[in-house]
């Protein structure tokens, strides 16, 4: 992203424009990955506005070619005249057009005339050629990107190569052909796709590296990678580079700890036991760079930081799941409200994401809720009771889990009101947020019976009286009015325990 | 939304890390185990696991893609290609001339790096260079190869070995699934071939390069070479994804007289200095 060139789509469109694109490939991501058919590809495209002569359309996608047109540019790339360059370099900018591409890999010989300028030994040429053969990997039309399966073992053979700009090029194209299809993949395995990977990591440029990133982050996310791929990727020295190369500084570059950050939650959402990244310490230091980043950001985040921060909380937050992983860090849970705190205008979607592992931090720690109610974080939390019904959702569970934990931390929580920010869920028709508020109403009524009268007082018989026959809530509604019912006089444990830590 | 109400001094107490309240240690409890809830209560706390489809995952994953697909719009600041003005390649011999570095830094890397200090030929990998090196160049290898297999398979990671490169060959494709006809792997032929007049241009529009070639000695194509050699390439019609010929880059080769570039074009070189 902050790397040398990138597919500038909207180059020459209007803010409105850009927008109304954003808003519509929004929502086809969204139903492919309702259809679990979530997939991208990328493109690197020269800025060559610059180069050639800098007009506003310069960048805009060519229009298609006829057939004949088509023919012509392949005829004056194959012959072998001075100008073959500007051929080539005509044919690339033509390839830009979905239309155009597929007509070209219809011609007889198209590929092969390409695969050989790809291979030879004419440096500029080979540039070019590899250039085209980005252009057809990143078309949506099958056809046109599986013609290029006759050059797979070439673009492996040159990752061993130098060329930072070359090397890029044949990452890119190799990931963009990867999620082609499961015959592709079926063909770069034997190949030595993951060996090959795995001596470019440990590339010192930070271009390569994004490359390799992005390809193992196609690779890793194919339907068969828990069978096929995720194995032979922990097998090999990948694992503990990823880890490197997942801590970004500052100063270093983001793109490639983006990509990174993905491969692993790729690997520990879908691999059972992560035994290989826990052996490797991934707890330690994906914690280490969550602490990291929430002190070194400024106020306002630079832009792209939460695609850094979205895949490291999920990994954290599954490794948590795994039996005894235990964090004990404190510093974990103000790191994550600094990181809400900033990302909460920009990027809510980080919310979820953070209470996800808020909820494993909390759930069986009684060190980390106490924590958590003197650090003062509470009130933060209480206010994200407002930013969505997944944010609620996840809130109240943090909630029950701090409850449940006994009468000292009810007590706390109540220092806060938190009676009145319930109420207004009791009369909302989500119910699973109703279900979680119940259930937190039973945690504190149960170690704090003067919560009840409280909660009366506010008007919460009422409130609790509406769900009497929704059928999922009557029976857990019912049993918190019997409560409420109850006449006051029992001493509460809340009054003699002492808080012995404040 | 508003901002989060937090405490003052958060920042810093993540720098300097928290002090050690000892009466916190007393707190550090091992993992308990929940208590089981009462009925008609379900509630216990339990740590997610979520797996790839989760619907909590749907927002990052959607925006994760926005960014492959270049759409998220605040990022797409290119940064500028340092500006230099024109330089030539110091290897000498060479007079290639360049404007950009990246321009430079291929044409290095494809013709001068990985050079065979024997023969001149030039690879794509050190890899490939070494094993040209040890198959072409060790006499050893030769007398080493009558009785063992030495000819390591190409593939990175791949520890098998065979006693030819045929062998080797139909390992790469059969196992490897590489191509046939895999540029990079053409076998050493000892003895010459007969020299052949056909011009690919009459074969057909499948032909990659239109070259007439008329000569008196045919040149062996190198295993896995990439560079021109000292002697010019003679493409083997049909043979390959057709090798290019590098017409107008090595000033020290000298073109056979009877080699034709193809209908209209010029003989010989342009001029000394050639754009990359």
């Amino acid at each position: 992203m902050w790397g040398r060139r990138r597919g500038r789509r909207g180059a020459g469109r209007g803010a409105e424009e850009l927008r109304a694109l954003r808003r519509e490939r929004e929502a086809a991501l969204r139903k492919a990955r309702r259809e679990e058919q979530l997939v991208s590809k990328r493109l690197l495209r020269e800025d060559r506005a610059a180069e050639e002569g800098g007009q506003d359309g310069a960048d805009a996608v060519p229009d298609p070619l006829s057939e004949d047109e088509v023919l012509e540019l392949l005829r004056a790339v194959q012959r072998g005249s001075e100008d073959r360059k500007g051929s080539l370099g005509r044919l690339r900018r033509a390839l830009q057009n979905e239309d155009t591409q597929q007509k070209f890999v219809r011609l007889d010989g198209s590929i092969r005339t390409l695969t050989g300028l790809f291979t030879s030994s004419l440096a500029d040429m080979q540039l070019e050629a590899a250039r085209c053969l980005h252009e057809l990997s990143h078309s949506s039309d099958p056809t046109v990107a599986e013609a290029c399966l006759p050059v797979t073992s070439y673009l492996l053979t040159y990752l061993s190569g130098h060329s930072v700009e070359f090397t890029e090029l044949c990452l890119y194209t190799l990931g963009n052909l990867v999620v082609e299809s499961e015959a592709v993949r079926k063909q770069l395995l034997p190949q030595g796709i993951i060996p090959v990977l795995a001596s470019c990591i440990q590339s010192p440029h930070e271009a390569v590296l994004e490359g390799v990133g992005y390809v193992l982050s196609q690779l890793l996310q194919a339907k068969e990678s828990p069978m096929e791929i995720i194995p032979q990727v922990l097998d090999s020295a990948l694992p503990q580079h990823m880890l490197r190369l997942v801590c970004f500084s500052l100063k270093a570059g983001l793109g490639a700890a983006v990509e990174f950050a993905w491969c692993l939650h790729y690997i520990i959402c879908r691999h059972k036991s992560n035994t290989v990244l826990l052996g490797l310490g991934a707890v330690p230091t994906l914690t280490s760079l969550l602490l990291h980043l929430a002190s070194e950001i400024p106020q306002d985040a630079p832009e792209g930081l939460e695609l850094l921060v979205c895949p490291v909380l999920r990994c954290l937050s599954n490794l948590l799941a795994e039996t005894g992983c235990q964090v004990q860090d404190e510093r974990l849970l103000i790191a994550l409200f600094l990181l809400l705190q900033c990302f909460l205008q920009q990027h809510p979607f980080l919310v979820q994401e953070c209470l996800w592992l808020l909820n494993n931090l909390t759930a069986d720690s009684p060190f980390l809720c106490s924590a958590l109610l003197s650090l003062d974080l509470l009130p933060a939390l209480l206010q994200l009771l407002q930013c969505s019904q997944m944010a609620s959702v996840l809130v109240l569970t943090v909630l029950c889990n701090i409850a449940e934990k006994g009468p000292f931390q009810c007590q706390r929580l109540l220092q806060q009101p938190i009676l009145p920010l319930l109420l207004p869920i009791l009369a909302l028709p989500d119910p699973e947020a109703l279900g979680q508020c119940l259930e937190l109403l039973h945690l504190l009524f149960l170690h704090c019976p003067q919560a009840a009268a409280d909660f009366t007082r506010q008007g919460g018989h009422q409130a609790l009286e509406q769900h009497q026959n929704t059928p999922e809530l009557q029976e857990r509604a019912q049993a918190l009015l019997d409560v409420v019912r109850q006449p006051l006089g029992a001493p509460s444990p809340c009054h003699t325990t002492l808080p012995a830590f404040s | 939304m508003a901002a989060l109400p937090l405490p003052p001094g958060l920042r810093l107490r993540l720098r300097e890390g928290i002090a050690q309240d000892p009466a916190r240690e007393l707190l550090r409890e091992p993992p308990q185990l929940p208590a089981q809830p009462l009925p008609p209560f379900t509630f216990s706390p339990r740590r997610l696991r979520l797996g790839p489809q989760h619907p909590l995952l749907e927002d990052g994953d959607v925006h994760r893609h926005l960014y492959l697909q270049g759409v998220l719009t605040s990022l797409e600041e290119v940064a500028e290609r340092p500006k230099v003005s024109e330089f030539s390649c110091h290897i000498s011999g060479c007079c290639q001339v360049f404007d950009t570095l990246e321009g430079y830094e291929h044409h290095y890397n494809t013709l001068h790096r990985n050079v065979c200090s024997f023969c001149k030929r030039s690879f794509p990998s050190g890899n490939l260079l070494d094993i040209h090196i040890l198959e072409w160049h060790d006499s050893l290898f030769q007398i080493m190869a009558e009785k063992q297999n030495m000819y390591k398979c190409l593939v990175e990671g791949c520890p098998e070995k065979f006693k030819s490169s045929k062998d080797r060959k139909d390992h790469l494709v059969t196992v490897h699934l590489y191509p046939a006809d895999f540029r990079f792997d053409r076998p050493k032929k000892v003895k010459s071939v007969p020299k052949h007049t056909s011009c690919p241009a009459e074969q057909g529009p499948s032909v990659p390069m239109e070259v007439s070639v008329e000569t008196a000695e045919q040149f062996q194509l190198d295993p896995m070479e990439t560079g021109p050699a000292e002697d010019m390439e003679i493409p083997q019609p049909a043979a390959s994804p057709g090798p290019s010929l590098p017409e107008k880059r090595l000033y020290r080769s000298r073109i056979p007289s009877t080699i034709c570039f193809g209908q209209g074009a010029t003989r010989g070189f342009k001029g000394p200095r050639k754009k990359v």
